[in-house]
């Protein structure tokens, strides 16, 4: 599915990927985790397509496709979707109008038909009963005035909606409570299928008692340093980072 | 100084031609001072830089010649130019036709006016001098202002719209402004609109004419809105690219009377549009804000002053300016809360989307404030789309001129949110969107 190989990147003057390989294979749930610092966002946003980065070397192959030749917009065309870490708030734009914007420019890019208004509503419907999301919010704009919660669980209801097949989650457990983090995991249960794939980033094992990992991987430095099942989680909740942090410092 | 009069521009020695010529063809008797106002231009002049009020807008380096005052269109000319008129078609409305300034009563519903309605044509209101000819030029500050005296020295055509008391009209007035292709001309027109205590009306304005031709529209509309009434106004200049119109909307309220006036411009390669508000009576509330997207060469100027005269107003003003390209956007504001005016509540703001490094915003918020217990503020921000917002939208597949556009409509949306009527709110998005759609 997903394939990086040797990817270096820079943002100004800070190298923060050193030659990361990473391999997601096809349906796999696969977690990073890794100190503060070590790189993990800047992969995602590399991932998504994110201007600010400069990638000086590698590659990131989706289904053998280099994705880094490509835009944001085609890359999520492409089936990359980033669950973003903080969802941005978009005064004046109303979420239904953006969902179907979203919807819409993605089957075109991919030379698919636009879903006509009824079709649509019943699928945002759908969805937004699984991620327990109020009506009422899809009528007012995009995140504006959504608790951290809420805000989360509308990323997941446009992960359900576009259907992509290789899903980035940026700690998305950051700021949610138990109740929340119990409704994004089964939202995003839900969705694990054969032909997509996910990337779990986060600090905390907790998120892995939900949504349970084939493999973890464990990033300091800008690369990969260790990969395990999901034993390896646990372990590293019982010793901490500190092992990963001596190799930094040496 | 003293050298002032040897200055004197070709545009200005032109007007004064214009008016010699014009001024035969006025009735003596009528109650407009057409002389008077023509002097008092003809001391100032056209305005330039070094003249506060105009120091960003500067007409006088942009009106280089000035157009002859354009004769009535024939009825088959006007009737061209109305067919491919495009502000608020579509929209159910009594529609009154200005084409080149003058009222097409052919062209116009003057037969349909609704219920508690009056509409006479101006010329036939100055001949008969009728009674709410007294309520011209509403707002005293707007008598000292070169655009406005030059409107009325110039005065051609208009109407008087008086609304009886009480009476909530529901279908709205449209008054259509069109200008026809051929030569350059300027016109001048007043539309005095008269609302009784606690009558309410929605009133819609549009401004269109043909491009490459330097016409030079002067349009103004005095109001007064009686207590408890309710006045709700939304405008479109969609004039010619070469167009430089100018526009004064001057209204003076009585107690607990609401006005609501939304401005979106999208034509003129110059535009002032001037708003003058007089809060007469107490507990008024007012909405004015505006909305205008800029392309290459453009200048658009909104200069606002809202004279808080008594207890209780409330204000809030709200101007968003879309520059692409070289263009230029002026927002000037001015708040004045005199000392009986306590509890005042006045809030302005002006906000610029840049979309190209060439262009420039220029923000002169005033408050001048004699009263002790009231909140007034200002704010004025200015800056290029958010690139995180724009990778948000982009990372969910919209391409990059998508997620721009929605952006853009989203920042100006805010301002045009405030119009009451669905239709005309509409019509206004629909005017961004095919300002974003030609845009590319």
């Amino acid at each position: 599915m997903l394939e990086i190989k040797n990817l270096v990147v820079r943002i100004e003057d800070k190298q923060i990927l050193n030659g990361l390989n990473l391999t997601v294979n096809d349906g796999e749930v696969a977690a990073i985790m890794g100190p503060n610092g070590s790189g993990k966002s800047t992969l995602s946003y590399v991932i998504a397509g994110k201007e600010d980065y400069e990638v000086l070397d590698g590659e990131i192959l989706l289904d053998g496709q280099n994705i880094l030749e490509m835009g944001a917009d085609e890359r999520a065309a492409a089936g990359v979707f980033l669950a973003f870490q903080y969802p941005l708030e978009i005064p004046g734009v109303g979420t239904m109008t953006f969902l179907k914007a979203c919807l819409n420019a993605q089957r075109r890019a991919r030379g698919e038909s636009e879903l006509s208004t009824p079709d649509f509503i019943r699928k945002v419907n759908g969805a937004a009963d699984t991620l327990e999301i109020n009506k009422e919010m899809l009528k007012r704009a995009l995140n504006v005035g959504f608790s951290g919660g809420e805000k989360k669980r509308m990323e997941i209801l446009q992960m359900a909606l576009l259907e992509p097949k290789f899903c980035v989650l940026d700690e998305t457990d950051s700021g949610l409570d138990i109740d929340a983090l119990r409704i994004v995991s089964e939202g995003v249960n839900a969705l694990r299928a054969q032909g997509r794939s996910f990337l779990v980033i986060t600090h905390y094992q907790r998120l892995l008692n939900y949504i349970v990992p084939d493999v973890v991987h464990v990033m300091s430095q800008g690369r990969i340093v260790k990969s395990g099942g999901k034993e390896l989680a646990l372990e590293l909740e019982a010793s901490g980072y500190a092992e990963y942090r001596a190799n930094e410092a040496a | 100084m003293a050298d002032i009069a040897n200055l004197r521009t070709s545009a200005e020695t032109g007007l004064s031609a214009l008016f010699e010529s014009a001024r035969k063809g006025f009735a003596s008797e009528d109650k407009i001072s057409r002389e008077e106002a023509f002097r008092f231009f003809e001391a100032v002049g056209l305005p330039s830089r070094r003249v506060e009020a105009f120091k960003y807008t500067d007409l006088r380096a942009a009106m280089q010649e000035a157009s002859a005052p354009a004769e009535a269109p024939s009825l088959e000319a006007a009737r061209a130019a109305v067919a491919g008129a495009t502000g608020f078609a579509g929209l159910d409305a009594v529609r009154l036709t200005f084409v080149n300034g003058h009222l097409v009563r052919e062209l116009s519903d003057l037969d349909r006016v609704p219920a508690g309605v009056t509409v006479t044509p101006l010329n036939d209101a100055l001949s008969a001098g009728h009674a709410l000819l007294a309520d011209l030029a509403p707002v005293v500050q707007a008598r000292d202002n070169p655009i406005y005296q030059l409107n009325t020295a110039f005065l051609a055509d208009g109407a008087v719209i008086a609304v009886e008391a009480g009476a909530k009209v529901g279908q709205p007035l449209h008054l259509r402004f069109v200008g026809t292709q051929g030569e350059a001309f300027s016109t001048a027109t007043r539309v005095l609109v008269s609302l009784a205590d606690e009558a309410e009306l929605t009133l819609f304005e549009s401004h269109e004419g043909p491009d490459g031709i330097a016409y030079q529209p002067n349009d103004a509309v005095d109001v007064t809105v009686g207590a408890r009434a309710a006045l709700r106004h939304t405008r479109l200049n969609e004039e010619g690219d070469k167009a430089i119109a100018l526009s004064t909307i001057s209204v003076r309220l009585a107690d607990a009377a609401h006005l609501e006036t939304v401005n979106l411009v999208t034509g003129a390669v110059l535009s002032r549009h001037q708003i003058y508000l007089h809060f007469a009576g107490e507990a008024v509330t007012v909405v004015v804000n505006g909305a205008a997207m800029l392309g290459d060469g453009m200048l658009a100027d909104s200069t606002l002053l809202a004279d808080h005269a008594a207890v209780g107003g409330v204000s809030r003003e709200m101007f968003k300016t879309v520059i692409d390209g070289e263009a230029t956007g002026v927002f000037q504001g001015k708040i004045i809360v005199r000392q009986a005016a306590q509890k005042t509540d006045g809030k302005m703001k002006s906000d610029c989307l840049l979309l190209s490094d060439a262009g420039q915003m220029m923000n002169k918020p005033e408050l001048e404030i004699f009263a002790d217990d009231v909140a007034c503020g200002h704010g004025a921000t200015c800056g290029a789309p958010d690139d995180d917002l724009l990778f948000y939208l982009m990372a969910r597949g919209l391409p990059r001129p998508v997620a721009e556009s929605l952006l853009v409509q989203a920042f100006v949306g805010e301002a045009v949110e405030a119009v009451t009527h669905e239709g005309a709110r509409d019509a206004l998005i629909g005017a961004i969107e095919g300002w974003l759609a030609a845009r590319g």
